[in-house]
């Protein structure tokens, strides 16, 4: 089914895009790191919307504790690997999608080989310790980031320019003993898994076609027992 | 006195004192002192907001400020 025509395919992304937006995000390369919670819904909606490059990276199989909130895992799948299960469903969606899957982590030797020809990256990573060496490769490849993080029913999302402080902002100076947040205490749910991945996802769209407002130095934070919503000024 | 709209997050809220909302503080109460004063062990805090702007722990807290305090969330 990959001959689907463009218009058809596209029909309901118009005119929120127009067909030239919608060609450019067919030409545009992002790379997702971690394919979990964040990184599965991700995935989903860079292939619905019309991504023409994805490069989908985790090293780690899907586990029973997957199913509460990952997307992409199946009881079928128990030990397969996450980023075969991404290049699958996003290939489900659209053959035409040229999905590069690697089943490995990311450490300060791989990633700036990972990112150094995409356009944006996105940050769906699950420790924060990862996320620093993230930055330092970005900020080297010229690349924006797009960060998500979750923990229980509270999400936060920012968008890092290379050269900004990024990280440093929200989690203070980087440190070997915050490998992880309090998401080891509080677990993590679907819906507040999705919301943040979508949101990541609408930031993706706005960097690669540069239009409306990015959370460029601005976290975006969301409570979801309480509703707030707020985005904090980082800088 | 001066009265604070104070929001824990995540697992700060279980030091969320009674009425956050119109919290009660003195005047020229720096964050540091209001993170010491409800019991939260310093380092949990790894975010502070004030009125939507990032501020470090030295500000010293304004009638009717929206005060957010944020721990390390970073699961993926």
């Amino acid at each position: 089914m990959g001959n689907l025509k463009f218009e058809e395919r596209y029909d309901r992304n118009f005119n929120t895009l127009s067909p030239e937006e919608q060609k450019n995000l067919g030409a545009s390369k992002v790379v997702v790191i971690g394919l979990g919670g964040l990184g599965g819904t991700v995935c989903e909606m860079m292939a619905r919307v019309g991504i023409g490059h994805l490069t989908l990276i985790d090293g780690d199989v899907f586990e029973p504790s997957n199913l509460n909130r990952q997307l992409l895992s199946e009881e079928h799948l128990m030990g397969f690997p996450k980023a075969k299960a991404a290049k699958k469903r996003v290939n489900a969606i659209n053959s035409r999608v040229i999905v590069n899957h690697l089943v490995e982590y990311v450490d300060e030797s791989n990633l700036y080989e990972r990112i150094k020809d995409t356009d944006v990256v996105m940050d769906c990573l699950d420790s924060i310790d990862t996320r620093f060496k993230l930055q330092d490769a970005a900020k080297k490849a010229l690349v924006p980031i797009v960060s998500g993080a979750i923990a229980g029913v509270t999400g936060q999302v920012t968008t890092i320019i290379p050269g900004d402080s990024g990280y440093e902002l929200i989690y203070g100076k980087k440190s070997r003993k915050q490998s992880k947040g309090v998401e080891t205490r509080t677990g993590n749910m679907a819906y507040c898994a999705f919301l943040v991945a979508a949101l990541q996802s609408s930031e993706c769209l706005k960097l690669l076609l540069g239009r409306g407002d990015t959370l460029h130095n601005k976290l975006l934070i969301a409570e979801l027992w309480t509703n707030t919503f707020e985005i904090v000024d980082l800088v | 006195m001066i009265k604070i709209d104070l929001k824990l997050f995540v697992t700060l809220s279980k030091y969320l004192p009674e009425r956050s909302d119109y919290f009660e503080i003195q005047e020229k109460t720096t964050v540091d002192k209001l993170i010491s004063d409800l019991g939260i062990p310093g380092e949990l805090v790894k975010l502070i907001f004030i009125n939507g702007k990032k501020k470090d722990s030295k500000y010293q807290l304004k009638n009717n400020d929206r005060v957010g305090l944020f721990p390390p969330v970073g699961g993926g």
